[in-house]
């Protein structure tokens, strides 16, 4: 029996291979190095992601592999949505450099957890089995709850290090509860053998609509959006304001493949169930999200809120897949590409809003008040401009990158014959279009009240100008990357 | 009824009694003991499905080390039981009005014939059949990447427990054993030639 066991293909994951790999060489360098020569560590990280990012656009193929017993598979979206990661993961670090350093908690371990977070984001991406999913996910949450809680003195950080493990816990539960219930239905952990039993009507019904209820509040828990929201703005709030960068931009690309992977890949016979759920979430995030982000005066919690209504816009083009009983394969990659188009403008208008919120900040100063942006015009005109295209772009105000994200949803949810859920979001939008003009009001309009020069290193000028740029230029040419979104999917799904 | 199925709901029936007390009793250290009996009877239960090993590993793992690491934290906290109980009451209403509510649709939609006892391993395996060996050849195999990764969840687990535990205080005063045992004979004493005798002036 022993005999008939092949070595996997290990070609596939090289990608994640080499991120292993080197993170344990980093953790042995990193002892050896020790504080004195901290960049050595920095620099090997930023290296790291960028040899996973050539391996994963050597493998670009156009069609799927899997490998390791069929766990594991390498279809371009997986592929695209890595290179997304490398690339937003890399940016994270440069931003959040200075202001690690100047807190003292540039560790090794900072640099080595940012590692393992990234190596569970691709495993969740490249999951195609129910246990892959899970370990990635698992991977990729212990390795957030020890950055949150990395600054040890902050009372506050502790606390939401502890509001986030002890929810991520149960959230992970309830997961694990609902892929129990998907395998005692189906007798299988492959997405694709799932999917297949659930088309051929084999699998009890009841027992999977059950499973599926658990499955889609621990994805919700996930993506953070109502009613499993509630963590959301206290670890916004309570994280070093770098590690809030990580947590909002980055992961949300992996929930986003995780929650494509679980409901498209495998349970789309149930999708009739999950559409209906999906739309609940949606229209309570757009809304909850939307006014409790008025309230706030902190910008972190603002920005917390933002994203809890973004993360709501993206669900609205996950349900607008099927549309009645028939099944038109055009309108479901348009609501799906239109969801990832979603997750991929909101990690970039994200970095560079938490960017803006780091560059601000310097030692023993935190800027993450609204008031702390007050007269930014005055102390720099270029970021003000680059913080007010963030925040246009985020309100969803024609030409930015933000406004063709929503667009194409909002399209794509008509598309469905959900009419009224999108009249309802846009109305919801406009009410969130207050509190993104009030920042803007407040760097043009107040005088300063802070007066100190901004200080910030030339990488972070350079990318974060770059990072407003993006935001303006993907506006102005949306279909360049609506284009590789839709291709990816077509030839993944 | 058959040997089995009554086997079977003896050991669930205790599982949950055990199960209920866990979060009801008051003192913690009883609910650990209860979590124990709930093991034991999970294991019961495994065995019943002819999985021997993973019933051995459970009662080995978790009640031979995670339990009694467990019931040392318990004993160790001074945990105050009458704040902990406070305002118990007062979300009681609430919490039993959700709970009964979640229970009642769960029994909806469970109430099929699905989770009967109609699903055990009908025939027995041979007697040189080893459980252990499956497990093991499966777990190197088909399931050597969710295998891989676990362990990489626990190197994790090592690294994070690490950084937030572990730093190094300026004010206490402690002995580096390293500086200890590299120490040489001219750290100690300090030889100074001198005249044995002072010059007569």
């Amino acid at each position: 029996m022993l005999t008939n066991f092949v070595v996997p293909d290990l070609y596939p994951a090289a990608a994640e291979l080499f991120l292993l790999t080197m993170a344990c060489v980093i953790l042995v360098v990193d002892l050896f190095a020790g504080s004195a020569r901290r960049w050595l560590t920095g620099s090997l990280t930023l290296l790291t992601l960028v040899g996973c990012a050539v391996l994963t656009y050597w493998n670009f193929g156009d069609n799927a592999s899997l490998t390791f017993a069929n766990m594991f598979v390498d279809d371009p979206l997986a592929d695209f949505l890595k290179l997304l990661v490398y690339a937003s993961v890399i940016v994270v670090l440069i931003y959040g450099r200075d202001y690690m350093a100047e807190r003292d908690l540039d560790k090794g371990e900072y640099y080595l957890l940012v590692l393992f977070a990234t190596l569970g984001m691709m495993v969740m991406i490249s999951a195609y089995n129910l246990l892959a999913i899970y370990l990635g996910l698992e991977l990729l949450s212990l390795s957030l709850y020890a950055m949150v809680a990395i600054d040890r003195d902050s009372p506050r950080a502790t606390e939401a290090a502890m509001k986030y493990f002890v929810l991520g816990a149960l959230a992970s539960g309830l997961l694990l509860y609902g892929m129990s219930m998907i395998y005692g239905a189906t007798g299988t952990l492959e997405l694709g053998l799932v999917a297949q039993s659930v088309q051929e009507g084999v699998a009890n019904r009841t027992i999977l609509t059950f499973g599926l209820v658990f499955l889609v509040a621990g994805i919700a828990f996930k993506l953070g959006v109502v009613p499993f929201h509630l963590w959301i703005p206290d670890v916004y709030h309570g994280a070093p304001t770098a590690v809030t960068l990580f947590i909002s931009s980055a992961p949300k690309l992996a929930a986003f493949a995780m929650a494509l992977r679980l409901l498209v890949s495998s349970l789309f016979g149930l999708a009739e169930q999950w559409q209906t759920m999906l739309m609940l979430m949606a229209v309570l995030s757009i809304g909850i999200g939307n006014l409790a982000a008025i309230a706030q005066t902190n910008i972190k919690r603002m920005l917390a809120y933002s994203a809890i209504s973004h993360m709501g816009f993206m669900l609205l083009a996950l349900m607008s897949g099927v549309a009645g009983s028939e099944v038109d394969p055009m309108a479901l990659i348009n609501a799906y590409s239109s969801a990832m188009y979603y997750s991929v403008a909101y990690v970039i208008m994200s970095l560079g809003a938490f960017g803006m919120v780091l560059l601000l900040s310097r030692a023993g100063y935190e800027a993450e008040n609204l008031e702390d942006f007050k007269g930014l015009n005055k102390r720099s005109p270029w970021f003000a401009a680059v913080m007010m295209v963030l925040m246009l772009s985020m309100a969803g105000i024609p030409f930015f990158v933000g406004f063709f994200a929503k667009f194409a949803v909002l399209l794509a949810a008509v598309a469905a014959k959900h009419v009224v859920v999108a009249v309802v979001a846009v109305m919801f939008s406009l009410v969130g279009a207050y509190y993104y003009l009030r920042v803007i009001k407040l760097m043009y309009f107040d005088p300063p009240a802070d007066s100190a020069p901004i200080r910030a290193g030339f990488d972070v000028r350079i990318l974060l100008s770059a990072n407003g740029i993006a935001v303006a230029l993907l506006g102005l040419f949306p279909d360049t990357l609506m284009m590789l979104c839709t291709a990816t999917l077509v030839r993944s799904l | 009824m058959e040997l089995k199925t009554v086997v079977f709901y003896v050991f669930a029936a205790i599982m949950l009694f055990a199960a209920l007390r866990v979060i009801t009793a008051r003192n913690p250290v009883h609910a650990v003991l209860y979590l124990v009996l709930a093991f034991f009877n999970a294991g019961g239960l495994w065995l019943t499905l002819q999985a021997e090993f993973l019933a051995i590993a459970l009662i080995m793992v978790y009640v031979g080390a995670v339990m009694v690491l467990f019931l040392f934290v318990v004993m160790m906290l001074d945990i105050d039981i009458a704040r902990l109980r406070q305002g118990f009451w007062s979300n009681m209403p609430l919490a039993v009005t959700l709970g009964v509510l979640m229970a009642g649709e769960m029994a909806l939609v469970l109430s099929t014939d699905y989770f009967g006892t109609t699903s055990f391993p009908d025939q027995a395996m041979p007697a040189d059949y080893s459980n252990t060996k499956e497990l093991g050849r499966l777990l190197f195999t088909a399931y050597v990447y969710p295998f891989e990764l676990a362990s990489v969840i626990l190197l994790v687990a090592i690294i994070a427990a690490v950084v937030l535990t572990l730093r190094r205080r300026k004010d206490v005063r402690h002995l580096d054993p390293a500086a200890q045992i590299a120490v040489k004979h001219t750290d100690r004493i300090r030889v100074v030639k001198m005249a044995a005798e002072k010059e007569p002036e």
